[in-house]
């Protein structure tokens, strides 16, 4: 082939795999559904990622089980990527179209979902049928994950807030590790006393960037007995006596007490990157904050306990509540839909299976006993079997827990907007985390005008 | 309108050639299509590439920009887009930084590579060893080299490598990124250090297009170091100059790594938010692509402006 002909040769090649490759890409892969032996197909996704070895094989042993009991079921199981739902590619997927059949969303995701239009109303579904232990799944729960009286997903995990302590810099401080700060002021003298012994320890260490200053704003501020907006959703409901204590209880240990550590802006894996260092003695979060400082950020379980959240001068009136649960993906036909279902209940709710199975879980060193996740309700039978599982194949020491699940607090859920709103709040959060002479007032008004601006944008 | 002979068609003895124009124009647009076939066929590959990937998402998001899309429902709503990102309260913040951003890396990140090509130019020894050194931070990934400014540079504590420079000088150290009056230097700091070998580069290479004895000539006439720079380099470098302005203030213009990493997002009291990371979170975090579309078109049209300004600049200076 001459060197003319042989560049005709290439550039035509390149324009038909080219177009071979658009082509590809609009090609939709709609391979799921029922083919031809009459076996229904799903895709599922949060399988673990390749580098979380024993959880990945877990999971597929999952799958191959739950296979054999149900030939006609085929799980194709896809990983997003360690969390299985980081706010931009989530937010990417479902504008894209490309979510599984089956796929994971937290309860904040609902309106989301519902925008995209992604999600299916799997309320007919959803039954003791394909879910044998769902008269046992508390209600509150399914109440989230509903709309217009309509089912969109099944809750597979909830979790409340508590303070979660460093038992190690509780000892060396001389605090009683059995009994943790049980008000805010006391949880200020005890932070003042673990940030004396040096090395960089922060006796109490708070987020203010990438909208968690905004999320541990509001539990706080329902620790207080305060709301982020008006039961109508239509107010900021914060700039008030509640909100400033807030703030002012911050304020007095970062800058009056100097307890809180010179690293500020902090965002989720920023602290729990120090807590895993040893460095931080106190931060609120919900059990299985512990699991992550453990399994990501090599610390661990024993040195960790965990109280319930403090009020002002006695209990929190409130705490911030949150969770997970499973989407179903518009257009499945109903055969689908029966079959995510019975592997949801196989996986995610059934006591001993999935992520029930404890006998399992126990040698492999992934935690056993924390108080959570809290899908049962109390005293159902589901909840029963569950707790004793549980307590029969505890590999961490569940009195590290006895003092949180002793004293349960209300739980509320977040704000309308959420994310908007905790954007707007962080910067009242950095504001008296980075500037020793931060106005609270004033920064609690810009706040409040920002939030009332952005809902009355969005009504 | 030319007219050709249609080669082949032998003329008769007495008889003018026959002439067909149309069909003449359409041999020569058909022969040029065929001698330069290998070339189209490459141009619709990059033709293609750039209408998909690059066309087609900007017309997209020009006609998101006038949607909202609501439990799967996309319907037109005029301006309402753009009224709401008006009002949303970051908005004039975000403008405000990133035009802050923008100036300071003009007058830092625009004047120091210049300078430093200038002194690299006049160094006689070492100068491949000196344009690699000055060049090595483009090589690192944006990401790591930020990592390096956050937690080595930039900490507020005293083990901090700044405040244990200025510790050692007995001059006041700084809060960095966790003050709001510093965040933006330290921004513009650590991007002019990231970014700069490029540009230093460039300048290095329109220095040694200008001829020595331009130089020589002025230090006959007894111009010092100053008077040199001022007349003979930056007159003779002043297009290279011109172009690479233009291109940092449409880069810059779009910062959005620097906040993300340095500042965590938003920074102390909403110091760091630039426009591009509040296009960020809309999109991605506030479930309002929509909205997010209608402020990148808005700033589409501002750094347009800019680009038609530079383009009727360098049309007067040609």
């Amino acid at each position: 082939m001459s060197v003319p002909q042989y560049r005709k040769a290439a550039a035509l090649a390149l324009v038909a795999g080219l177009g071979l490759s658009l082509t590809a890409c609009s090609t939709r892969s709609d391979d799921a559904g029922t083919d031809a032996g009459g076996k229904v197909t799903i895709t599922v996704d949060c399988q673990p990622v390749g580098s979380q070895k024993e959880l990945l094989k877990n999971w597929n042993d999952d799958v191959a089980e739950f296979q054999r009991q149900n030939p006609d079921i085929v799980i194709k199981s896809v990983s997003v990527g360690e969390q299985c739902n980081n706010p931009p590619d989530f937010t990417a997927r479902l504008a894209g179209g490309t979510v599984t059949d089956v796929f994971y969303g937290y309860m904040t995701d609902v309106q989301q979902v519902l925008d995209s239009g992604q999600a299916m109303d799997i309320t007919e579904f959803a039954n003791k049928d394909t879910i044998p232990t769902w008269d046992s799944i508390d209600p509150a729960l399914k109440e989230v994950f509903t709309d217009g009286g309509k089912l969109y997903a099944v809750p597979v995990k909830n979790y409340s807030m508590g303070l979660v302590y460093n038992k190690v810099l509780f000892q060396q401080a001389g605090l009683d590790v059995n009994n943790p700060p049980k008000t805010w002021p006391e949880v200020r003298d005890a932070a003042k006393k673990i940030s004396a012994l040096g090395n960089g320890v922060a006796g109490y260490a708070e987020y203010s960037a990438g909208n968690t200053g905004g999320w541990h704003f509001t539990s706080l501020l329902y620790s207080q007995g305060g709301q982020v907006l008006t039961p109508d959703g239509k107010r900021a409901d914060f700039n008030n006596a509640m909100g400033r204590q807030v703030l002012q209880n911050l304020k007095d240990m970062r800058y009056g007490d100097n307890s809180m550590g010179a690293r500020q802006l902090l965002q989720w894996g920023d602290l729990l990157t120090n807590a895993g260092a040893g460095k931080v003695g106190m931060f609120i979060g919900a059990p299985d904050a512990t699991q992550a400082i453990v399994s990501q950020f090599q610390g661990k379980f024993q040195d960790w306990a965990m109280g319930p959240l403090p009020g002002q001068d006695g209990p929190a009136k409130a705490t911030l509540g949150g969770g997970e649960g499973y989407f179903f993906k518009k257009d499945l036909s109903p055969e689908q839909v029966k079959a995510g279902l019975k592997w949801i209940a196989y996986q995610k709710l059934t006591p001993g299976k999935g992520q029930f199975d404890y006998v399992r879980a126990k040698p492999q060193n992934y935690p056993v006993g924390l108080p959570q996740p809290l899908l049962f309700a109390g005293g159902s039978e589901a909840q029963k079997q569950e707790l004793e599982l549980r307590k029969a194949n505890a590999n961490v020491d569940t009195t590290n827990f006895a003092v949180f699940e002793a004293n349960p607090v209300p739980i509320k859920g977040e704000p309308r907007n959420a994310q908007a709103v905790y954007a707007v709040l962080d910067a009242a959060m950095s504001g008296v985390l980075t500037n020793p002479n931060a106005n609270i007032d004033a920064l609690l008004k810009t706040a409040e005008e920002k939030v009332n601006q952005l809902l009355a944008a969005e009504s | 309108m030319a007219i050709t002979t249609v080669p082949g068609i032998r003329s008769e003895p007495g008889r003018p050639a026959p002439s067909y124009p149309a069909r003449s124009q359409r041999t020569s647009l058909g022969r040029k299509v065929r001698d330069n076939l290998t070339g189209h066929a490459f141009l619709i590959g990059a033709v293609v590439c750039f209408a998909v990937f690059s066309w087609y998402p900007m017309i997209l998001g020009v006609v998101m920009s006038f949607q909202r899309t609501r439990r799967g429902e996309t319907t037109w709503v005029g301006w309402d887009n753009y009224l709401r990102i008006l009002d949303d309260p970051s908005f004039w913040t975000a403008w405000r930084n990133t035009f802050s951003f923008t100036l300071l890396a003009l007058l830092l990140g625009y004047a120091v590579p210049f300078f430093v090509a200038i002194l690299l130019n006049e160094f006689r020894h070492a100068k491949g060893y000196l344009r690699i050194l000055v060049y090595l931070p483009v090589m690192l990934p944006p990401a790591s080299a930020l990592f390096l400014f956050k937690f080595y540079a930039y900490d507020p504590s005293e083990a901090g490598l700044f405040n244990a420079i200025l510790s050692a000088l007995h001059l006041p150290t700084s809060q960095w990124m966790q003050s709001p009056q510093m965040t933006m230097p330290a921004m513009v700091i650590a991007s002019t250090w990231m970014n700069m070998g490029g540009a230093v580069l460039i300048y290095l290479a329109a220095l040694q297009n200008i001829p020595g004895e331009l130089y020589e000539a002025a230090e006959l006439d007894g111009a010092g170091i100053w008077r040199r720079i001022v007349n003979v380099t930056i007159p003779q470098t002043r297009l290279i100059l011109a172009l690479l302005a233009m291109l940092q203030i449409v880069a810059t213009m779009q910062f959005f790594v620097e906040p993300l990493i340095l500042a965590n997002g938003a920074g102390a009291e909403d110091s760091a938010t630039s426009v591009a990371y509040l296009i960020y979170q809309h999109g991605f975090f506030q479930n309002d692509l929509n909205g997010a579309a209608a402020l990148g078109v808005i700033m589409l049209v501002v750094l347009a402006g800019f680009s038609a300004v530079y383009l009727r600049l360098s049309a007067k200076q040609d």
